[in-house]
């Protein structure tokens, strides 16, 4: 059965192989990287969580953060939307630009950052309200009135995260009646429907079973021909698979920062070679 | 170390042993293979011949630990080079012991004809590859990349004896023309070391993949093998 399978598949394939063929145009993807982390310290009062780190995070590629707990990754996830600030007593030196800007100096206010730094959390948190509502949240509040124009970006970003044949005929029924794994979709589709240009997501499967975690994977490798995205995971198999370069943190420090294929293969530093391969400590 | 290192670990330190098991059973087929040519004591031939079906079932049982941790633990870095390695030097060892096979059926061939001088070193030439056989265990052992280049710089060397041994066949034949049968037979056997030596260079070639995570088969002048004049 496996082997009929198999062979069909194989048939339909195209005689060329070299079917990943996304490089997007190159417009939309330049050279500058879309996150720049320049030598950045973070203190929580005296305490450093994060030691002078420097990395280029690239355009329309996912990148992922791996590292044990306490490392730091989560920290330098939100700091690439400032969602330390509200935190007493933490404290920042450095700089992180975004698009050539500094998120402190040149990017507004911090409610103009987070529109184009999205965010999706470990445990899903959709609002209590309908999916439509919890789609269109973003643009209202960021000025969009226009019913139809609201209608029109629901459904594209319900159909970005192929979460729109599962539920388009009931956009009014309230967001908590989905499964876990659509809520996490959804919490993606509503990050998205502000249009941002990078996602940062921290842990955003580790809620949720194998398939649900596939889809979300599957959606993250889509999502990156629009979006820059930014991951933390405990989950070095989820590293591995969907991104294209992984940051390896240990104690505050970055360690070693590379193609994802050459750090799970050859990796330049024994710390990273120690905990990938489970033997660290 | 992490509770699921301490498993993988057990498994790896398993895998090791079979394959080491498998190359001192290749070693020693090769070693009765070429002694059982150089005093056509065609019982022993017989011996390698028959013991050949054990290696295979080795090969298989190393293999099918591989997919197993593979399948299980999902091996990144260090881990993932040493399955990729095994898996790649299991089925060059068997490759080998399937060539000391050959060797062996020749030499059952030769022991029911008379007698006929060898043309040339087949005992150097044996010697030659099996120390790189060895060497190439050895430096799996022992995650020696430096030993693992020296057995494939030795290849040159077999393949240059190879290719010496068709000039000497061939007056051989020229001379002795009613020994053809055998003579041809020799000549196998040569080609079938030479062969045993590219297995063994190949292993060399996965042990420096292990220790240094590069892959150096098709580069440069000294990894190219020369062209076989047989075809």
């Amino acid at each position: 059965m496996n082997e009929i399978r198999l062979k069909n598949e194989m048939k339909n394939m195209p005689r060329e192989m070299n079917v990943e063929k996304t490089a997007p145009d190159p417009a939309r993807e330049p050279s500058t990287p879309m996150v720049e982390i320049d030598r950045v310290a973070f203190f929580y009062g005296n305490q450093p969580a994060l030691k002078n780190i420097s990395m280029s995070i690239p355009r329309n590629k996912v990148t992922a953060f791996i590292g044990p707990s306490g490392c730091g990754k989560s920290t330098l996830l939100r700091c690439l939307n400032r969602m330390n600030d509200l935190v007493e007593g933490a404290r920042m030196e450095g700089a992180i630009r975004i698009g050539g800007k500094d998120i402190h100096r040149e990017i507004g206010d911090v409610s103009a950052l987070r529109k184009q730094v999205g965010m999706v959390f470990q445990k899903f948190n959709p609002f209590p309200k309908t999916i439509f509502e919890n789609v269109a949240y973003g643009p209202t509040i960021h000025g969009t009135k226009d019913r139809n124009a609201l209608s029109a970006i629901v459904e594209k970003s319900l159909r970005a995260t192929a979460l729109w044949d599962e539920v388009k005929d009931r956009l009014n029924d309230s967001a908590l009646r989905l499964s876990g794994g659509q809520q996490q979709r959804l919490c993606i589709a509503r990050a998205i429907a502000v249009e941002p240009e990078v996602l940062l997501m921290d842990e955003p499967c580790s809620a949720l079973d194998p398939l649900a975690t596939a889809r979300i994977e599957e959606l993250m490798v889509e999502l990156k021909r629009n979006y820059t995205i930014v991951i933390v995971t405990h989950n070095m198999q989820q590293a591995a698979r969907i991104a294209d370069k992984t940051g390896f943190l240990l104690l505050g420090e970055l360690v070693e920062f590379g193609p994802t294929e050459k750090l799970f293969t050859r990796p330049a530093d024994q710390r990273t070679e120690d905990y990938i391969t489970g033997r660290f400590g | 170390m992490a509770r699921h290192a301490i498993h993988l670990q057990r498994e790896i330190d398993l895998l090791k042993k079979k394959i080491l098991s498998l190359g001192a059973e290749v070693e020693e087929s090769v070693r009765r293979s070429v002694r059982a040519l150089a005093t056509r004591d065609s019982a022993l031939a017989m011996l390698v011949i028959d013991q050949d079906s054990e290696i295979d079932q080795q090969e298989v049982d190393v293999e099918e630990e591989c997919l197993k941790i593979l399948a299980l633990h999902q091996p990144v870095a260090n881990d993932l080079r040493l399955i990729i390695a095994i898996l790649k030097i299991n089925n060059d060892l068997e490759r080998i012991a399937d060539l000391s096979v050959n060797i062996a059926e020749r030499t059952v061939y030769l022991a029911t004809q008379d007698k006929i001088a060898i043309p040339f070193d087949f005992p150097g030439m044996a010697d030659k590859v099996q120390s790189m056989l060895q060497r190439s265990l050895d430096a799996l052992v022992n995650a020696d990349s430096a030993l693992a280049r020296q057995v494939c710089a030795d290849d040159d060397e077999v393949d240059r004896m190879n290719r010496e041994v068709y000039g000497r066949v061939e007056a051989a034949i020229r001379e002795r023309p009613e020994q053809i049968n055998g003579l041809i037979n020799l000549l196998s056997a040569s080609r079938y070391l030479e062969r045993a030596a590219d297995h063994a260079t190949n292993i060399a070639e996965d042990v420096i993949y292990l220790v240094e995570g590069v892959i150096i088969r098709h580069q440069g002048p000294n990894r190219e093998n020369s062209p076989n004049p047989s075809g």
